[in-house]
């Protein structure tokens, strides 16, 4: 593979720093993303968990380059891949490093396919542009491609339609088309929300698998607390475009340090315990044209107190170290 | 913000929503949907626009003589495309007849010909696009088969065969006959975008929630389907008004339209197509009416329209 | 005695498939509800769990009447459903209501909430005069914990969570027995899900409700059912109080299911009894012979392709199973 410029192999291998993204509408400026900071290193799994709106999936497309603009705009941060910031690089560079370094799979997996070509030709069109290959290489490493994501009978399957496959099945063509071109990072959007849990345990297993094998850096955009739990090393807890909470995933599920995170937590059945109270977040997320003062979180929490309702929001304490929280009293909350 | 503390503290969970707040307050009076739409319509600038222009039309075909008082009969060869003078302000036409009261006098059976045809489509597009869609399987079969081979039909040859039939009589003046016409072949297209509006609304949540209280097709139709499917069906409705009119002089100039010495746009503008070159005013003028008419009603079908999609407020 | 309020007998919804436009021609059915035999008590929360295409949706349509039975009954109070016609279909029908899935397209956009929630009573209008309609819905609005001053408000001016509120209150209307609730939080975000179900939890001490709960996430299933009964390809697979279900289920299938489930606990990581089933479920208009899991068990020999699997007590399942080799294994907690 061609080296980019500035590629610093000692870099983290993606860093999102400080990020800001907001959307321009005629109802005024909504705020998706307030500054997200996160780092992912090779074979890991960085969980970004949060509710809609939340700005986990925005962050997404602004590492990705896919964000709608207008009217989403990036007016602040860095997206660094191994050390060159991808919002500053001319765009065909970006996208040759979108292209080979980073993949997104989507939760639709149908509407992400083009329903009028096999699902064959689609994958082999990534290898005769990227790679320049011939119809019938690509076509050859496309049967592979769909073979390692364990579809059955491939050689077979590679001329179906998007429509011809179940659900489980077009996931495995979209992650098979994601992986193609080797990516060291993907980001995975929601990929099983749409999915039966039978399936879904198919899917997660899957992605395991083939991320131990390529060693890649997998950040799961997800709402399921509970697929977080089977999967993640560490967690992001966004809300209203912030990061509330980062952390260890044992670290976050035993002893969470944001009211958000415990609330959460506490809010979720559970498969094997009966009759637990469901404690309830009361309220509703803000709106993103209209975040409260101060900490985002200050109307709906059992912590909150005056510094919480005023500026500036509560900054990005170090519990414990590679753990930060954005709460003024984590220490209250870790102890609880 | 301390404002917003207290709301949410008192009222959750029913308090910061997503959603624009209503600007209205608190409200005790119960209120409905077309209560709510002309509320809306009040405040819309098109829809007054569009009201005036409609209004002066309407005044112009009950009486026009309150517009001219020329006569548009009074045509003499002499005058053929003279330029505008004293009361004739738009000059004078190929016949020598005053362009200006001619168009005045034209809006009458212009204006009746239009909103009349267009109604009559209007009713039976409706009903055959609401059963159609509604009711499905085989009425929708036989209804949609018929729609297909109504569309087939040359319009211009069922118009002639259709109006010659409706106004054999020599003395009569061929208005009913023309409406009928026209009322009788255009009403397909709004059927079919019924139909499929009704088709798509008809299989929405709402309307299964209607069905499971025990809703029987009436209401189901005209409360949870129709209010839900009719927004396309307005703009096809307000451009095929626009669109009869210039029909009916078609229908005229082949001689089974408006029969003898009948006055409308839709006549003025296909006599006068053929010297536009040599005088443009006979043309222009009709034109112009008949395309203020058209911009009237189609304004006035969107802001309709919009007044009666509550998420728009 | 327990006082059944809801009881279906070998209820069975095929739809035909079709050919041709004018002239239809049957070349096939959908088996979309196959044989399913329920009951529900006075009180109770009966859990409904499977896969997308197991039929639970349609199970749902059938109980409140959006559609026919192929044949089968429904009993309500000793009266079934299926067989009553006009006007005393129309008052059984008010002792039986639905919450639907999602809040965004059940409510219609063009009806205020006042509107949507006093419709019941005027398609009924013997349950309350109209006079005292406006007082009624506002008291409705009040049960489901929204502001009665929100009345003429449109549903769009609702968030998700309201939305689901306005839609609970209005099968609150006719006051009904029993509510069929067709995923009600799967739409909501994970914080609201718990508001609609402590809602629908404080509902049911308030008024006597039976829910019939149907749902693909098992978690929230088991948090408020006494009874789950699993469906897999139209029929009910094994069926039982929550904690024979989720403690000692007996079916593979359900087995397979409940080891699917994610658990928001990481220490149970790779201590969990996952059971990866193959493939994907069939098509429900050419399902397997025999027993319609047989395709993707472990377990299976040939005697589940010849013999269909009655759901009943078994040798080793102390509640109803359909399965020959029923055997209780718990997949759901560490080991």
């Amino acid at each position: 593979m061609d080296v980019l410029p500035g590629v610093d192999p000692r870099a983290p291998l993606l860093e999102v720093t400080d990020l800001h993204v907001e959307f321009r509408t005629q109802y005024g400026v909504a705020k998706a993303v307030n500054g997200a900071n996160f780092w992912l290193s090779p074979g890991e799994t960085l969980a970004i968990l949060g509710e809609s709106g939340c700005g986990k999936s925005v962050t997404a497309q602004a590492i990705m380059g896919i964000l709608d603009s207008p009217p989403g705009f990036i007016t602040k941060g860095e997206v660094r891949y191994r050390g060159i910031d991808l919002l500053t690089l001319p765009e065909e560079q970006r996208r040759k490093v979108r292209a080979n370094r980073i993949a997104m799979i989507f939760q639709d997996a149908l509407s992400a396919l083009n329903p009028v070509y096999t699902v064959g030709f689609q994958l082999a069109e990534v290898f005769r542009i990227h790679r320049g290959m011939s119809r019938g290489d690509a076509k050859k490493k496309a049967v592979e491609l769909l073979d390692q994501v364990k579809i059955p009978a491939a050689k077979a399957r590679v001329s179906d339609y998007p429509h011809q496959f179940s659900g489980g099945m077009r996931q495995r063509v979209m992650i098979a088309m994601a992986l193609a071109l080797d990516p060291e990072v993907l980001i995975a959007d929601e990929p099983t929300t749409a999915l039966d849990v039978t399936v879904q345990a198919q899917i997660m297993g899957l992605l395991a698998e083939l991320q131990q094998q390529r060693n890649m850096g997998l950040i799961l955009i997800t709402h399921d607390m509970g697929v977080v739990a089977d999967v993640a090393d560490r967690i992001s807890v966004m809300y209203a475009g912030k990061v509330v909470e980062e952390a260890a995933v044992y670290d976050i599920y035993s002893r969470p340090a944001h009211p958000y995170t415990r609330a959460l937590l506490e809010s979720i059945p559970r498969l094997d315990m009966k009759g637990q109270q469901l404690n309830v977040i009361r309220g509703l997320p803000p709106a993103l044209t209209d975040v409260p003062r101060g900490c985002a979180f200050n109307p709906r929490c059992r912590y909150a107190k005056d510094p919480c309702r005023q500026d500036p929001a509560p900054p990005a304490y170090a519990v414990a170290p590679h753990r930060t929280a954005r709460c003024h009293f984590f220490r209250e909350v870790l102890g609880d | 913000m301390s404002d917003l503390n207290s709301v949410t503290a008192a009222e959750a969970p029913d308090q910061m929503s997503m959603q624009p707040r209503p600007r209205r307050g608190k409200q005790d009076k119960p209120r409905s949907l077309a209560g709510d739409a002309w509320n809306d319509l009040r405040k819309s600038k098109i829809f007054w626009v569009a009201i005036v222009l409609v209004v002066v039309v309407l005044l112009m075909a009950a009486w026009p003589t309150l517009f001219t008082s020329a006569d548009p009969r009074d045509c003499a060869l002499s005058r053929k495309f003279a330029g505008p003078s004293g009361g004739a302000i738009f000059g004078y036409d190929f016949q020598g007849c005053d362009v200006y009261a001619k168009t005045i006098y034209g809006a009458r059976n212009s204006i009746i010909v239009g909103m009349v045809s267009t109604a009559i489509a209007g009713v039976i597009g409706m009903v055959v696009g609401l059963s159609a869609g509604f009711f499905g399987g085989s009425v929708d079969a036989v209804l949609s088969r018929f729609i297909d081979i109504m569309l087939a039909i040359p319009f211009l040859l069922a118009g002639i065969v259709l109006s010659s039939r409706l106004s054999a009589d020599p003395n009569d003046d061929g208005l009913i006959a023309v409406i009928l016409t026209l009322g009788l072949l255009t009403w397909t297209t709004g059927a079919r975008v019924m139909r499929s509006a009704v088709i798509s609304s008809k299989n929405q949540d709402y309307v299964a929630a209607g069905r499971m209280l025990g809703a029987g097709p009436g209401r189901l139709m005209l409360r949870h389907i129709l209010p839900n499917s009719i927004a396309a069906f307005i703009v096809v409705l307000t451009i095929l008004l626009g669109v009869n009119i210039g029909v009916e002089a078609t229908l005229s100039f082949l001689g089974v339209g408006l029969k003898g010495d009948a006055i409308s746009w839709g006549i003025a503008i296909s006599e006068a197509t053929g010297t536009a070159r040599v005088a443009a005013a006979p043309l222009v003028w009709p034109a112009t009416f008949l395309g203020l008419t058209v911009l009237a009603f189609i304004m006035l079908g969107d802001a309709i329209r919009d007044a009666f999609d509550p998420k728009l407020r | 005695m327990t006082d059944v309020v809801l009881e279906t007998k070998s209820l069975v919804k095929h739809f035909p498939i079709n050919q041709g436009i004018v002239f239809k021609t049957k070349v096939g059915a959908v088996q979309a509800v196959d044989g399913v035999d329920l009951q529900l008590r006075r009180g109770e929360t009966l859990g409904v769990v499977g896969e997308s295409g197991c039929g639970k949706s349609t199970l749902a349509k059938l109980l409140v009447g959006l559609e026919k039975p192929t044949s089968g009954s429904i009993m309500v109070r000793g009266q079934d459903m299926v067989r009553l016609k006009g006007n005393e279909l129309r008052r059984a029908r008010r002792n039986i209501q639905m919450v639907l899935q999602d809040p965004y397209t059940s409510l219609n956009p063009r009806m205020t909430v006042g509107d949507i929630i006093g419709e019941p009573f005027e398609i009924h209008p013997e349950v309350v005069p109209r006079k005292g309609r406006e007082r009624a819905v506002q008291d409705l609005l009040d049960t489901v914990g929204l502001n009665p001053d929100h009345i003429n408000r449109y549903p769009h001016q609702f968030s998700g969570g309201q939305r689901q509120r306005i839609g609970i209150a209005r099968a609150l209307a006719l006051k009904p027995e029993i509510i069929v609730c067709d995923e009600p939080v799967s739409a909501l975000d994970v914080s609201i899900q718990a508001q609609v179900i402590n809602l629908l939890e404080r509902l049911q001490d308030e008024f006597g409700l039976s829910y019939i709960f149907i749902a693909h996430d098992l978690s929230v299933v088991r948090h408020i059912s006494d009874r789950v009964a699993v469906m897999y390809l139209g029929r009910i697979v094994e069926q039982g109080y929550d904690t024979e279900i989720y403690d000692q289920p007996t079916h593979p299938y359900t087995q397979a299911l409940l080891s699917a489930v994610p658990v928001p606990d990481p220490r149970l990581r790779g201590h969990r009894d996952q059971i990866v089933l193959e493939g994907d479920v069939p098509s429900p208009a050419n399902p397997p012979s025999g027993c319609r899991f047989r395709t993707r068990c472990w377990k299976a020999q040939s005697v589940c392709a010849e013999k269909d699997p009655v759901l009943q007590l078994r040798e080793r399942s102390p509640h109803p199973s359909a399965c020959h080799f029923a055997e209780i294994r718990d997949v759901v907690h560490g080991h």
